[in-house]
C-alpha cells in the first residue's frame, strides 16, 4: 500500500505552493474587500447594496470553475488512474459547494433590496441552485461506500456525467426563465462596468482562486495523511489477526 | 447488437413474471397526481393551468422510484458480474435494460396519462402534445436513470441517494416536456420544444450506455 | 502452445494490500489450483484473471499479449463461476441457462442443443421446465456450472466450485474439468479441498 499511496512529487510541490497561495489569498481578499466595501463608489441605481456584488459574482464564477476542475480531475483519474487527480477532485468538491452556497446566500440577500423578496426564480439563481444539488450528490455519493476507492470511482463518473449536463441544464433553465419571467429582472450587473468597480471585482476573483488552491492543498495533504494512517492500521490488523475476512 | 434481444427478452420476462411491479409504479403515479388537487384546491382553472406540470413531475417521481430495481437483483444474486464478463458488449446490455425499464414503466405511465389529464381538466389540444412529449421524454429518463442506478449499487441508503443524483439531471427533460404542453395550451408553436426533447433523447441514447456501462463495471469490481 | 500468465501482480482491495508481486502461468491442457487461508486472495486473483478487478500493478497476458488490450476477446474465451450462482428464481431452469448460453454464443441455432446436453450432464435435464425457485442450493450450483458446458470456452475460472455439492455431483464436476483439460482447455480453480494428485498448485499466503 505504502508504495502506491505516497505521491512524493506532489507532496513536495504542495508544500512549496501552499504558503504562496495562502499569502496571495489573504492579500487579494484583504485589499479587494477594502476596495469593495470602502473605496469604490456606490452604484447610481442600486446604492450601497451593489457592494454585495463583489462577494457574490466571483463566488458564482468559482462555483462553475470548481465544478469544471472537479470534472477534469475526475476524468483524468478515470483515464489514467492517477492518485493525485483523485485527491484533487475529492478536495475540490466541498470548496466548490461552499462557493456555490455563498453565491446563493449573497444572491438572496441582494435580491431582497433589489426585487423586494428573498428568492426569485431567476435563471441564474435557479441554475446555481441546481449546480449546488449536483455538488451535494457528488459529495454524498463519495461518502456512501465503506470502501473509499469505490466511492471515488463512482463519484468520478458522476462528475463527468454532471459536467456534460451543466450546459444543458443552464440552457434549459435560461429558456424556461424567458418563457415565464419578464426579462427586466435578470439584470443583475450592468452591461458596462466602471474600472473603479472592476478592480475590486478582479481582486476578489483572484483572491478566491488563491483561497481555493490553498484550501485544496490543505485538504489533499490531510487526505494523504489519513490514507497513511489507514494503511498503518491495516498492517497492524493483519499482523495481529491472521485471518481477516475473505475478499 | 449482440446481446440486445436476448437481454431485452430476459428483462421483460422477469418483469412480467415478478408481476405487479409496473402496476405499482402506475398506481404511485396516479396517487401523486391525485394528491395535487387535494393539496392545491380543486379549482378547475388552476388545475388545468398546472396540469401538465403535475403530470410530468409525477411521471418523473415514478420513473425515479422504479429506477433502483434496474440492477439491484442482478447485483445481489451475482448475475451482474456475469453480464459484465459476457462476450456481448456491456453497453448494449445496459441499453437493453434501459429499454426494458421504459417498456415496463414508462409506457404504462404514458397510457395512464390521458385519464389523469381528464381529472386535471387538461384541454384536448394539450393532451395530444403531452402524449408526444411523454413519449419522447420518458425513454430519456430511463436512459439517464440507468447511469445513476448503477452508481449507487452497494451504497448505504442507495434509495435516497439515487434521487439526489437523478433529479438535477432530469431538469432539462422536465422543462421542455412541460414547455411543449404549455405552448400548445397557449396556442403557440410547440415544435421547438418537442425537437429539443427529441435531441435530448438522442443525446441520452448515444452517451448514457457508455456512462452506465462504466458505472456497472466499477460497481462489480 | 497457448499460455495464460500473470507477472508481478499486486492487488489492493479497500485499501488493504491483498497480495504483491504474484506470478502464475497456465498452459493448454493444464489446471492450476489456488489454495490458501481465507483472505489470502484466491477470489481476488480469480477476479483479476476474469478482468472484474484491475490489478494495482503487474501484467496479465494471454500468449504474451496484454489481456486488457482486448477485453472482448478475453471474455469470449473465459467462463467465470463465482460464489453467487446468478440464478433467477422466476425463470425456468432451461430459460436461465439458455440466456447465458445465448449471450455467450454467436451461433444461435446451436444454443438449444448445447443447453440440453449441458443440463443432461449436470443431471438437471428432467427439471428443465421447472421454475428455478424450487431448486436446492446444490441444484442451483449445478445449474451455474452447466454454463461452462452450454457455452464452451478455453479458460475456466472457478471459485470454490464444489461448495454445496454432494459427493456424486463433485465427481461430475471433477470429470467435467478432466475432459475440459483433455480437450486442450485450461482451468484455474480456487479450493479448500484436497488438490488432485499431480495437479499444479499455487499457495497464497
Amino acid at each position: 500500500m505504502h508504495r502506491f499511496a505516497n505521491p512524493t512529487r506532489f507532496v513536495r510541490l504542495a508544500g512549496r505552493v501552499q504558503p504562496w497561495a495562502a499569502a496571495l489569498a489573504l492579500l487579494c481578499l484583504g485589499v479587494g474587500l477594502y476596495f469593495a466595501l470602502f473605496s469604490s463608489p456606490p452604484d447610481y441605481q442600486q446604492g450601497e447594496t451593489v457592494r454585495i456584488m463583489y462577494v457574490h459574482v466571483p463566488a458564482a464564477w468559482m462555483a462553475m470553475f470548481c465544478y469544471v476542475v472537479m470534472a477534469a480531475a475526475s476524468a483524468s483519474s478515470l483515464i489514467w488512474r492517477h492518485r493525485v487527480a483523485d485527491l484533487a477532485a475529492k478536495a475540490t468538491a466541498p470548496v466548490g459547494a461552499a462557493f456555490t452556497l455563498l453565491a446563493l446566500v449573497t444572491g438572496s440577500l441582494w435580491g431582497k433590496p433589489m426585487w423586494g423578496t428573498w428568492w426569485v426564480w431567476d435563471a441564474r439563481l435557479t441554475s446555481v441552485l441546481i449546480l449546488f444539488f449536483l455538488y451535494l450528490g457528488y459529495i454524498a455519493l463519495q461518502n456512501a461506500f465503506d470502501d473509499p476507492a469505490r466511492g471515488a470511482r463512482a463519484a468520478a463518473i458522476l462528475a463527468v456525467v454532471g459536467v456534460i449536463n451543466v450546459p444543458i441544464i443552464k440552457f434549459s433553465v435560461d429558456w424556461w426563465n424567458t418563457l415565464h419571467q419578464p426579462a427586466s429582472l435578470t439584470r443583475l450587473d450592468g452591461p458596462a462596468i466602471h474600472t473603479s468597480m472592476l478592480t475590486p471585482l478582479l481582486l476578489m476573483a483572484l483572491g478566491y482562486t488563491a483561497l481555493y488552491v490553498w484550501l485544496a492543498i490543505i485538504r489533499m495533504r490531510a487526505e494523504l495523511a489519513e490514507t497513511k494512517i489507514r494503511a498503518i492500521r491495516y498492517r497492524q490488523a493483519s499482523g495481529a489477526a491472521p485471518a481477516p475476512q475473505e475478499s | 447488437m449482440r446481446g440486445f434481444t436476448d437481454t431485452l427478452r430476459r428483462e421483460l420476462r422477469l418483469a412480467l413474471r415478478q408481476g405487479g411491479d409496473s402496476l405499482l409504479v402506475v398506481m404511485f403515479f396516479v396517487l401523486v397526481v391525485v394528491l395535487f388537487p387535494l393539496g392545491a384546491g380543486p379549482e378547475p382553472g388552476i388545475l388545468s393551468r398546472i396540469g401538465a406540470g403535475i403530470i410530468w413531475v409525477s411521471a418523473l417521481l415514478a420513473a425515479m422510484l422504479s429506477m433502483d430495481r434496474l440492477y439491484q437483483s442482478d447485483f445481489e444474486d451475482g448475475s451482474l458480474e456475469l453480464l459484465v464478463l459476457s462476450p456481448a458488449p456491456l453497453e448494449i446490455i445496459v441499453l437493453a435494460k434501459a429499454a426494458a425499464h421504459w417498456l415496463t414503466t414508462g409506457l404504462p405511465l404514458i397510457v395512464a396519462s390521458p385519464l389523469l389529464g381528464l381529472l386535471l381538466n387538461l384541454e384536448v389540444e394539450g393532451m395530444a402534445v403531452m402524449l408526444v412529449s411523454l413519449t419522447l421524454g420518458t425513454p430519456a429518463l430511463s436512459l439517464v436513470g440507468a447511469i445513476a442506478a448503477a452508481l449507487v449499487l452497494g451504497a448505504r441508503r442507495g434509495g435516497v441517494l439515487i434521487s439526489l443524483l437523478i433529479l438535477p439531471l432530469f431538469v432539462p427533460i422536465l422543462i421542455f416536456g412541460v414547455g411543449a404542453v404549455d405552448a400548445a395550451l397557449l396556442e403557440l408553436t410547440y415544435r421547438p420544444q418537442l425537437m429539443v426533447l427529441g435531441a435530448l433523447l438522442l443525446l441520452a441514447a448515444a452517451l448514457s450506455p457508455w456512462a452506465a456501462a462504466a458505472a456497472v463495471r466499477q460497481a462489480v469490481a | 502452445m497457448v499460455a495464460f500468465s500473470g507477472t508481478r501482480l499486486t492487488c489492493i482491495r479497500g485499501e488493504r494490500l491483498v497480495f504483491e508481486d504474484l506470478g502464475f502461468s497456465v498452459e493448454e491442457g493444464t489446471a492450476l489450483y489456488l489454495t490458501g487461508a481465507n483472505g489470502s486472495g484466491k477470489s481476488s486473483l480469480l477476479r483479476i484473471m476474469a478482468t472484474l478487478l484491475r490489478p494495482a500493478a503487474g501484467e496479465l497476458c494471454w500468449n504474451a499479449v496484454d489481456v486488457w488490450d482486448d477485453i472482448p476477446a478475453h471474455h469470449d474465451r473465459t467462463r467465470y463461476v463465482g460464489h453467487p450462482d446468478g440464478v433467477k428464481p422466476v425463470l425456468s431452469v432451461g430459460e436461465n441457462l439458455t440466456f447465458w448460453a445465448a449471450i455467450s454464443e454467436t451461433r444461435s441455432e446451436q444454443v438449444g442443443q448445447s443447453v440440453q446436453t449441458a443440463l443432461d450432464r449436470v443431471g438437471l435435464d428432467r427439471l428443465s421446465e421447472m421454475p428455478a425457485r424450487f431448486l436446492s442450493a446444490g441444484q442451483r450450483r449445478r445449474l451455474n456450472l452447466a454454463r461452462l458446458l452450454a457455452a464452451p470456452a478455453r479458460l475456466w475460472l472457478l471459485d470454490e466450485p464444489a461448495v454445496g455439492l454432494d459427493e456424486g455431483s463433485t465427481a461430475v464436476l471433477e470429470s467435467m474439468i478432466a475432459s475440459h483439460l483433455a480437450k486442450g482447455g485450461m482451468a484455474v480453480v480456487a479450493t479448500h479441498d484436497a488438490v488432485p494428485a499431480g495437479a499444479r498448485r499455487l499457495e497464497l499466503s
